[in-house]
């Protein structure tokens, strides 16, 4: 069983402000949402004995440059909420 | 006006090549009846109205023959796929402004075929959901029972094609995002091979999970559609295609995993036309086998662990700083609690939650670890099964479409829709959705669909399948 608190604390793990009356509901489905799931725990043993299902292999490539420097910036500056020249803007970080 | 009903892209080609009429014609057409019936249905979030370049184009390679087939061909796509210029919000407030910087591969490739992207369709937010309904810019009507839902999360996409606001959409196919929807439109919904086609330019949800697929009106489109858009490619490394697929087999055997449909909880009409597309399909010649796939039952269950992991991990990128929406806080951090709070819809912020709780310390073993030891056992059943057997068919869904509203304060009704289209997600496979019948609902007729499921990149024997199921031209076998 998750409890209101739990709930709460995930929100801040996820940096998200959920607010009070949402936190009850979602504790409710959150909860049977897991129970359903828990079923897995039913299934065999980690282990399989059968061959190496993955299909997937590491690609790699060299590590060159992709392309010439800065002729996305302004494209992709575009879409920031907030800049100042060429840099993307935040509050401060550290206090005083 | 080009007469829309039952057009196909080979007729349509073939149409434009003889000069019948010209791609502005056809492009016109298609707009016509978005304005005629989108008000109703709210399959597209906009209509592009910057494409004449794209429309000369096109008309210059049919002009000059030698062309695609897709040269003219109009395409909405799901608003989780970028084209360059043009917004693509995920169905989010989140990303309602984003501007798409660059093209997605599958886009850049429909557009060297000259092919025309004339809108974008709605969707649910970030691809979470089952029927348009979490869209933070309002919900699809079903084109054929305007109380019922379009199916999702490509929803937007399957009512557009459904309704001929366009000949060909492409959707995104996560957990059944593509086929239930199309399913639930009546129309065909192929979701590839995981990696076929690359995922650079889609917007991510679970990323082991998402492949953009088609979704049109004939088997033989989507898979004209998908000869395109599929391929290894530099931008994604999670892409593979191989150079040359597997042969289509000659002898179709097809499976039917019999203890996975007597689990309960599906519609009576949804197994009495199963059987009937059973049958249908041995009086065609295929042979039908039963088969075992022992761990699929616990398929859902794994999916609705390791895919909210990956949408925590994943959606942790909208942050309110280097794109999309941005709420003032009070200090830096607090900018992202308000920004993640105000912009992300209810059911992104559960899944989220979800998510964060199954990755956390003490539940990561339990559930994500144990979550994807499953994965591989339905992997392992898959590649056994198909040691026996060419094609695993199931119905598309559990039942035809709902009411709008029915299931919207019961998520894990909502995840239960996908019980017969996720199993696939979780291995990879490829599989498509045809039209199958209808069953009679409150005096409407509303489409049901019929998967089959295929061997990795063995697309080619899923589309030779529903060809012949479906009663198309050269789908023999």
């Amino acid at each position: 069983m998750v409890d209101k608190k739990e709930i709460e604390k995930l929100a801040h793990l996820a940096r998200i402000k959920i607010p009070d009356e949402e936190i009850s509901s979602l504790t409710g489905e959150i909860d049977s949402i897991l129970e359903y799931v828990r079923q897995i725990q039913e299934a065999g043993p980690d282990s399989l004995e059968t061959e190496n299902t993955s299909n997937t292999v590491n690609i790699m490539r060299e590590d060159g440059i992709p392309h010439d420097s800065g002729i996305y910036s302004k494209d992709i500056l575009a879409q920031s909420p907030q800049t100042e020249g060429e840099y993307i803007k935040v509050k401060k970080i550290l206090p005083n | 006006m080009v007469d829309l009903k039952d057009l196909t892209i080979k007729k349509a080609h073939k149409a434009l090549i003889k000069k019948e009429y010209k791609v502005i014609d056809l492009v016109e057409s298609y707009k016509k009846v978005i304005a005629e019936k989108d008000p109703t249905y709210h399959a597209c979030l906009e209509v592009f109205s910057d494409i004449d370049d794209q429309v000369e184009n096109a008309q210059r390679m049919i002009d000059n023959s030698n062309t695609s087939e897709l040269a003219g061909i109009p395409f909405i796509l799901k608003d989780n796929i970028l084209v360059k210029g043009h917004v693509a919000s995920a169905g989010s407030k989140m990303l309602e402004n984003f501007v798409s910087p660059y093209d997605a591969t599958a886009v850049r490739k429909l557009k060297d075929a000259g092919a025309i992207i004339i809108g974008r369709a709605n969707m649910d937010e970030f691809a979470m959901g089952v029927s348009t309904e979490n869209s933070a810019f309002g919900t699809t009507r079903n084109p054929f029972d305007k109380s019922r839902v379009a199916g999702g999360s490509s929803g937007g996409s399957a009512a557009a094609v459904a309704l001929d606001e366009t000949l060909v959409a492409l959707g995104s196919d996560t957990g059944g995002s593509v086929r239930q929807p199309s399913s639930f439109c009546g129309v065909v919904g192929f979701k590839p091979t995981y990696g076929s086609v690359s995922r650079f330019g889609l917007i991510a949800m679970a990323s082991s999970f998402d492949v953009i697929g088609p979704i049109t009106r004939t088997v033989e489109d989507a898979e004209i559609v998908f000869n395109v858009i599929r391929g290894t490619d530099a931008l994604d490394s999670t892409s593979f295609y191989p150079k040359e697929p597997n042969k289509v087999s000659e002898k179709i055997r097809v499976g039917v995993p019999r203890e996975f449909l007597s689990m309960g909880g599906i519609d009576e009409r949804v197994l009495k036309n199963f059987d009937e597309s059973v049958e249908r399909l041995r009086d065609l010649g295929f042979e039908i086998v039963d088969i075992d796939l022992p761990n699929i039952k616990y398929a859902l269950s794994a999916y609705y662990i390791i895919v909210p992991a990956e949408v925590s991990s994943n959606l942790a990128r909208f942050d309110g700083v280097k794109y999309g929406a941005h709420l003032e806080g009070k200090d830096v951090i607090d900018d992202y609690f308000v920004t993640r709070g105000g912009n992300f819809g209810r059911e992104v912020r559960r899944r989220i939650i979800l998510g964060t709780y199954v990755l956390s310390s003490g539940y990561y073993d339990a559930f994500y670890h144990k979550a994807n030891a499953v994965r591989d056992r339905i992997k392992s059943d898959y590649n056994k099964a198909f040691e026996n057997v060419d094609v695993i068919i199931t119905p598309t869904t559990p039942a035809p479409a709902f009411k709008i509203g029915e299931k919207v304060n019961d998520p894990l009704q909502m995840y239960l829709e996908d019980v017969f289209t996720c199993p696939v997600n979780v291995s990879g496979n490829p599989a498509i959705s045809v039209p199958c019948g209808f069953a009679e609902v409150e005096g409407e007729k509303l489409p049901l669909g019929l998967q089959f499921i295929g061997r990795p990149y063995e697309e080619a024997t899923l589309f030779k399948t529903g060809k012949r199921f479906l009663n198309e031209s050269d789908g023999s076998i």
